[in-house]
């Protein structure tokens, strides 16, 4: 063939756009909501192959009236629920006021869960005591809907004298073992397979005790997310694998960790995994659920992976301006709305709930956060007080302090 | 003259504090930086280090005493010759605490006691020093034990299975490692002893299964991960570094990682570049870690029975070259050795070698082929890496004078490097000569069997680098 005969045209790069950008009208349009209480529920021990439609789908409960309907519905105490909303306003309530506390200048960094609170609440709310979460830095929903105390979080943040992790880490970086809430890696992702080893240890021991993964739509392009899947579907291990398609990666929106050609929950297909897709600014789905996939891994049916569907409302850290590349508005005009005012709307209308209680619970949210960290702030913020111990930087390198660290702490005279 | 040994102050502030306790006794020999005592005040407890060399004549503050001021004196050096009469209390101006046992006392055989190590060789240290790490103390094999020829293949075998039989906790997972019985049959019948529980075959995927293992280290396993060889671990030294050596510091305290990476490391025979790169100076680098390197098979299973039962994530680096090499391994119920402490493998008064893993081969047949020519080597293999027992190169340099390192790794940034900065830094009066050291050639591994021997480390590279510090090479 010469080279004239070659009617082939020269290729081209493709490279995903979101929808709009700033400035345009924002726009969902895309986006297929299936009608609330439309997915069927299978029993714990179904096989893969029979909820593959499950991983196209979305479960959701609560319809636009604020009614639970459908079969995931089912089984929901009135204590549960109202323990989900109290969760939901109290992680906003604590975010708002760390983000408060950072533009004060009294820490470097924070991340909020704005829009986002469901997810971790709800499904902690469904987890048991000794249960082991690898959570990513916006799951701080674990610890708040387990009542966490709040000094020992905001000590962290501050990175003050009580800081338990003694300086060490990140704001927002959270280690708390007896709470169920692994260290977070600042690094993404590495959880994601530990969990699965943690997982397989409960197996190996015999234990009941399941781990449940966290990772974002973003970091499910690292290796990690497909060594877990492929570990998880070899040995079958009592673990959870949460996705949190929150749309955006910071400024990267979700096609570009490939959502343009398959869901999150597809992908567990290929690796004989069962997966749900649940609408994740829903309380009421995301309880049940994660109730579902946890009972499924404690009664040794393995794993679940789950796409938790949900839109990012606010900023990706503080260190970020969204409006540079989402329309501002973006938020307003997610299809799945707002997981509070959804919330809300179903206690009232169970008549569990009304506006002047949910008015009054937010003020009475915003003083708990207020005077707790003022607490805090009395044993000192990032740049006030004396901060961590310095002559506990040498230890914890190792189990026991070996003498050359003993040496170098002995020449700074501390 | 005696010396005294004053209170140390611990920060600018310091007035005075606790004599907490004495590491040494009346009739020690201590040579600089040895730690003889611990103080306390409010707020820290620190480490009190001899800085001159000798023996301890007199103690003057016993342990306990509290609101000792600093710079007062807390105990009387004596150097070779000097005897506890010599010392001049009033000269001293302090030692109002007198010790309540007189230096005659003392018998002077303290030297003896201490100076034999695991395996009957000489050690220089004849100092009390305690190993850096919690693994074990140094054992003692009792007389009549029987010495059983073994490869170091089999003894690392026998480490892991003595270790899963004391705990349940312990299992071994990688590619091979079971139905195969490990690709260099390192794994041999633990699948039938153990089962498939503890035996784990896992997917091809070095990453993968070192983050699983991290986490089932995390849920409280002690796990054992083998590497195929560390080359192939390169994508896994993420979880090794990022996760497994500091979750336990950035969670303070509070999530630690009992578990050992092993397996071959360095150079095989005609494997090329991808498959024979010497990892020790990168994991040796690393806080958090713990690095043992063995040459002998009595170590290998000492070492490995060890890192199984430290807390800390161990990298225990084997080498393919060694698998089939036989050594006596002593026949006894719990063979552990202390993590931490260098061996001296042969003694020698002209030159000290000093290297680990197969480098020792390299140097030992160095000092015979210098023996021959009149040359008295020293031959140190310090079988760990991290951390890294210096103290017993000093010692040997300070009596041979000269020092020669061998490893396979390249060069630049390399455990020679460190051992030789170790060795200047305490003992750069004593050198007659500015170290040399044997590396691999600063090119990847190549694989024509001309072009590999060129490349790596071998006795007659010792041999050359031996007589350069001796002055000796034309």
């Amino acid at each position: 063939m010469t080279r004239e005969e070659n009617d082939y045209a020269p290729l081209k790069l493709h490279v995903p756009e979101p929808p709009v950008r700033p400035g345009d009208t924002p726009t969902f349009d895309k986006f297929e909501v299936p009608e609330a209480g439309s997915v069927r529920k299978p029993p714990i021990d179904t096989d893969f192959d029979d909820i593959r439609d499950l991983g196209f789908d979305i479960i959701r409960v609560l319809d636009d009236e604020g009614k639970a309907v459908g079969p995931w519905a089912e089984d929901i105490s009135d204590e549960q629920l109202q323990a989900g909303l109290r969760a939901m306003m109290r992680t906003r309530a604590f975010d708002e006021r760390m983000l408060k506390a950072q533009r004060q200048g009294k820490t470097s960094f924070y991340i909020q869960c704005t829009g986002e609170e469901a997810i971790a609440t709800g499904h902690q709310l469904a987890l048991r005591q000794g249960d082991m979460n690898f959570p990513t830095y916006r799951q701080q929903g674990l610890l708040l809907a387990q009542d966490m105390d709040l000094g020992r979080m905001m000590n962290q943040i501050y990175s003050n004298e009580k800081d338990e992790l003694r300086g060490r880490q990140l704001p927002v970086l959270y280690s708390f073992k007896e709470e169920g809430f692994f260290t977070i890696s600042g690094n993404l992702s590495t959880q994601y397979i530990q969990a699965v080893g943690w997982a397989m240890a409960s197996a190996i021991k015999g234990d009941t005790k399941v781990a449940s993964a966290w990772i974002g739509d973003g970091a499910t392009a690292e290796g990690d997310f497909h060594t877990a899947l492929v570990f998880a579907s070899v040995y079958k291990p009592p673990v959870i694998l949460n996705v949190v398609d929150n749309q955006w990666a910071i400024s990267s929106f979700h096609g570009i960790a490939g959502a343009e050609s398959s869901t999150f929950a597809e992908r567990a297909h290929g690796y004989g995994l069962p997966s749900l897709r649940v609408d994740g600014n829903d309380w009421v789905a995301v309880y049940a659920a994660s109730r579902w996939a946890i009972e499924r891994a404690r009664r040794g049916h393995g794993p679940t992976m789950i796409e938790w569907v949900t839109y990012r409302a606010g900023a990706h850290s503080t260190s970020d301006d969204p409006s540079k590349y989402r329309p501002k508005t973006e938020h307003e005009a997610w299809p799945l709305g707002d997981p509070i005012k959804r919330m809300k709307q179903h206690l009232i209308a169970r008549g569990l709930w009304s506006e002047e209680r949910h008015t009054q619970a937010e003020a009475q949210y915003a003083d708990e956060m207020r005077e707790a960290a003022i607490e805090a702030e009395s044993n000192g913020t990032l740049h006030d007080g004396p901060g961590p111990s310095a002559a506990e930087m040498f230890e914890q390198v190792y189990k026991d302090v070996p003498p050359h660290l003993r040496r170098q702490r002995q020449k700074m005279g501390i | 003259m005696p010396t005294p040994l004053l209170m140390p102050a611990l920060s600018p502030t310091m007035e005075e504090g606790t004599l907490a306790k004495w590491l040494v006794k009346e009739g020690d020999t201590v040579s600089s930086g040895d730690i003889v005592a611990e103080i306390e005040t409010d707020k820290a407890t620190m480490e009190v280090e001899a800085v001159d060399e000798g023996k301890i004549g007199k103690i003057l503050v016993q342990e306990g005493t509290e609101n000792v001021k600093v710079n007062q004196p807390i105990a009387v050096i004596l150097e070779d010759g000097e005897s506890a009469d010599d010392i001049d209390m009033d000269a001293l101006g302090g030692g109002e605490a007198p010790a309540k046992q007189e230096a005659e006392s003392q018998s002077d055989d303290s030297d003896e006691d201490e100076g034999e190590d695991d395996n009957g060789s000489a050690e220089t240290g004849d100092l009390p020093t305690r190993p850096d790490f919690t693994a074990s103390a140094d054992i003692e094999i009792p007389e009549g034990t029987k010495m059983i020829e073994t490869v170091v293949r089999d003894a690392l075998r026998d480490a892991m299975a003595e270790e899963m039989r004391r705990d349940e906790a312990v299992f071994v997972m990688g590619e091979e490692v079971a139905e195969y019985q490990g690709a260099y049959k390192v794994t041999r019948e633990l699948l039938q002893e153990f089962g498939d529980r503890r035996v784990v075959d896992t997917p091809i995927t070095e990453y993968g299964f070192a983050g699983l293992g991290v986490g089932a280290a995390f849920a409280g396993l002690k796990p054992i991960v083998e590497f195929m060889t560390w080359n192939f671990a390169m994508q896994a030294i993420d979880h090794i570094i990022n996760s497994a050596a500091k979750t336990r510091y950035m969670s303070g305290g509070q999530m630690g990682c009992p578990i050992v990476f092993r397996g071959p490391n360095a150079a095989a025979a005609r494997v090329a570049a991808q498959h024979s790169q010497d990892y020790s100076p990168w994991y040796a680098s690393v806080p958090g870690l713990i690095v043992i390197a063995p040459y002998s098979a009595a170590d290998a299973k000492g070492l490995l029975k060890a890192a199984i039962r430290d807390p800390n994530p161990v990298v225990f680096l084997e080498h393919e070259l060694l698998y089939g090499d036989k050594g006596e391994v002593p026949d006894m119920e719990d063979f552990v050795l202390p993590i931490g402490k260098a061996k001296i493998v042969r003694e020698g008064t002209d030159v000290t070698i000093s290297s680990h893993s197969r480098g020792v081969m390299f140097a030992l047949a160095a000092a015979d082929m210098l023996a021959e020519e009149g040359i008295s080597a020293e031959v140190i293999d310090l079988r760990t890496l991290r951390p890294l027992d210096h103290h017993t190169v000093v010692q040997s340099v300070k009596k041979t004078n000269r020092l020669v390192t061998v490893e396979e790794a390249w060069a630049p940034m390399g455990v020679g490097a460190e051992v030789a900065w170790r060795v200047v830094q305490e003992a750069f009066d004593y050198l007659d000569a500015p170290p040399a050291r044997v590396t691999q050639e600063d090119a990847p591994l190549p694989y024509a069997a001309n072009l590999e021997a060129l490349s790596l480390p071998n006795a007659d590279k010792v041999v050359a680098a031996v007589k350069k510090v001796m002055y000796l090479d034309k």
